[in-house]
C-alpha cells in the first residue's frame, strides 16, 4: 500500500481544543482508532487530509455514564470497552452484542464508538488501491463519473457496514454533536443521508461527542449478523431488534439493518405489526417490510440477493429468540 | 511536521524524532526491529501486532507519534538472554509455526492474552487470536502452543 501523505497530527486534550483545531486546519479529518480511516487514506480514497485530529486523547470523550434512566457513551470510548461494560450488557444488550461482534479483538481495542458510527461506506469498486481503481475506472463515490454497480445510477450504492448504529437505532438513540455553532442533538437515524457518497449529514467542522440512549423499561434487544469469517470481516448483513411482549402479544417492535443499504435502515412500518401474537401472519408482514426496504446491491463479493435474503432470515430468527426468551 | 516522541521500547527508554505521518511499523522496522512483519498492511491480518501498554495493537494502523509515553513491546522483547520465551517454545514444541511470517503477531497477541488471563481455555484463546491470520498451520497447532505456554508460565517457567 502507499505511504501516508504529509499531514499534521493534532492531539487535542480537550473538546474545546478539538473544535478550534477543526477550524484552524481546513481539510482535516478526525482520527479515532484509525482502523478505517488510515487504510482508506493509504488507498487514496477520499481527498488526502492536511491534518488529522486525534480524538483519543480527550478525557471527556472517554467515559461511559449510566443511571436508572439513560446511557451516554463518549465518542472516543473503544469498541472493546463498550463490549465489556456490564451495565450496557445488562440493560442495552443489542449494543454490547454488536460491539462484541465487530472485527477482531485487536481492532476492537483500537476502534472507537465515534469512528464506528461514522464508518465510511464500502464497495468492492471503492475499497481498492489507487492502481486497481485507475485500471478499472474510478467510480461515482470518488474521482469517477459512473457507478460500476448500477451503470445508469446517479447515486452511489456503497454500503454502510457499521454494527453499532443499527443496535443503537432500535433503542431510539440520539447523537450529541458539537460544532462551530455550538451543540445540538440528532436522532441517530437522521445522522445518515442514504447516499453512499455523502453518507453523513454532519455539517462542516462538527464533531460527534456521544451516543445517548433513554432506558425503555420492558424493551428487550439483541443483534445478529453474518460475515464470511467469524472474525475481522465486515458484516454481509447485520440485524438489530428491540421488542416488548405482554402475554402472547408483541406490543412494541423495532428492527434495524446494516451491511445492505447505503445507510443503516431502521425499518419503517413495524408499528403496524404489533398487537398480535408472533404467528405466520406477523412474519409474512415482516418479510414484506424487509424486502421493500432492504436493497443490497453487489457491493461485496457475496451477491446482493443473498445478503437481502439473509437479512430476512436474521430478522425472523432474532425476533423469535427475543420473544421466546422474553422476561419481565 | 516532526515530533519528539518518548516512550519505553522493549523495557528501555527511547527518544526519537518522528514525522507525523510515520506508522509505528515503519518506525520500528526502520530502526532494525524487523521481527514485526508487514502482512496485509491494512489492519486485517495481525502480522504487525505489538503490545502497547500490554494491549495487542496493530502497528500498521498506529501513527508513531501517538505512542508518546506508552510502553511498546515487540517480538524482540520475547528473547530471554538469547533463549526462547515460553510462548516461543510452545510454538516450537507444538509446531505452531510453518512459514513463520504470522508468528511474531500471534506470539504478541498470545502474550497480551496470558498477561490478562494466565489460564485461558480454548475458546478464550481462539477469541484472543481472532485478529490474527495464519495461512499455513490451520490454528489447531497455534492454540496448542498457547496452551502449552500457559501451563509452563503457570509453573513459573519463563
Amino acid at each position: 500500500m502507499e505511504s501516508l501523505p504529509d499531514f499534521d497530527l493534532i492531539r487535542p486534550r480537550t473538546l474545546d481544543e478539538a473544535v478550534k483545531a477543526r477550524q484552524k486546519f481546513p481539510g482535516n479529518r478526525l482520527l479515532g482508532g484509525g482502523t478505517d480511516l488510515l487504510v482508506n487514506i493509504r488507498r487514496g480514497i477520499g481527498d488526502a487530509p492536511t491534518a488529522l485530529i486525534d480524538m483519543t486523547n480527550i478525557a471527556e470523550l472517554k467515559t461511559i455514564k449510566a443511571d436508572a434512566k439513560k446511557l451516554k457513551i463518549g465518542a472516543s470510548v473503544t469498541i472493546q470497552e463498550v463490549a465489556d461494560d456490564s451495565t450496557i450488557a445488562h440493560h442495552y444488550p443489542a449494543i454490547a452484542e454488536a460491539a462484541a461482534s465487530i472485527a477482531g479483538p485487536t481492532q476492537r481495542a483500537m476502534g472507537t464508538l465515534g469512528g464506528n458510527l461514522c464508518l465510511d461506506t464500502r464497495c468492492i469498486y471503492y475499497n481498492q488501491s489507487d492502481w486497481w481503481r485507475s485500471a478499472n475506472g474510478f467510480c461515482l463515490k470518488y474521482q469517477g463519473e459512473k457507478c460500476h454497480i448500477a451503470l445508469k445510477s446517479k447515486t452511489c450504492f456503497a454500503t454502510y457496514s457499521g454494527d453499532l448504529a443499527p443496535a443503537a437505532m432500535v433503542l431510539g438513540a440520539e447523537v450529541e454533536i458539537i460544532g462551530p455553532n455550538g451543540q445540538r442533538r440528532l436522532t441517530l437515524t437522521d445522522l445518515y443521508s442514504g447516499d453512499g457518497q455523502n453518507y453523513l449529514t454532519l455539517e462542516e467542522g462538527e464533531i460527534i461527542t456521544a451516543l445517548s440512549i433513554k432506558k425503555e423499561p420492558g424493551l428487550r434487544s439483541g443483534y445478529e449478523k453474518i460475515r464470511t469469517r467469524q472474525s475481522i470481516d465486515y458484516p454481509l448483513a447485520g440485524v438489530a431488534a428491540g421488542l416488548c411482549r405482554e402475554g402472547n402479544k408483541i406490543t412494541d417492535f423495532h428492527i434495524a439493518v446494516t451491511g445492505t443499504n447505503p445507510k443503516p435502515v431502521l425499518l419503517d412500518g413495524t408499528a403496524h405489526l404489533v398487537g398480535g401474537p408472533l404467528d405466520d401472519e406477523f412474519f409474512n408482514a415482516l418479510d414484506k417490510l424487509m424486502s421493500a426496504q432492504i436493497k443490497s446491491m453487489k457491493t461485496t463479493l457475496a451477491p446482493g440477493n443473498y445478503r437481502r435474503k439473509m437479512a430476512g432470515v436474521l430478522a425472523r430468527r432474532l425476533t423469535k429468540k427475543l420473544f421466546d426468551n422474553y422476561c419481565q | 511536521m516532526k515530533k519528539i516522541v518518548k516512550f519505553t521500547l522493549n523495557g528501555q527508554p527511547h527518544v526519537g524524532a518522528v514525522a507525523d505521518n510515520i506508522l509505528l511499523i515503519d518506525y520500528l522496522r526502520g530502526m532494525g526491529l524487523t521481527g514485526t512483519k508487514t502482512g496485509c498492511d491494512g489492519g486485517e491480518c495481525g502480522a504487525c501486532t505489538v503490545l502497547i501498554n500490554d494491549q495487542p495493537a496493530l502497528a500498521c494502523l498506529t501513527l508513531a507519534p501517538t505512542v508518546q509515553g506508552a510502553r511498546v513491546e515487540t517480538i524482540e522483547s520475547q528473547s530471554r538472554g538469547g533463549g526462547l520465551s515460553d510462548i516461543q517454545l510452545g510454538f516450537h514444541h507444538k509446531l505452531g509455526s510453518q512459514c513463520g511470517f504470522c508468528t511474531p503477531g500471534f506470539i504478541m497477541a498470545a502474550e497480551g492474552l496470558l498477561r490478562r488471563n494466565p489460564q485461558p481455555n480454548d475458546e478464550e484463546i481462539r477469541e484472543a487470536l481472532g485478529s490474527n491470520i495464519c495461512r499455513c498451520t490451520g490454528y489447531v497447532k497455534i492454540i496448542e502452543a498457547v496452551k502449552w505456554a500457559a501451563k509452563e508460565r503457570g509453573r513459573g517457567v519463563r
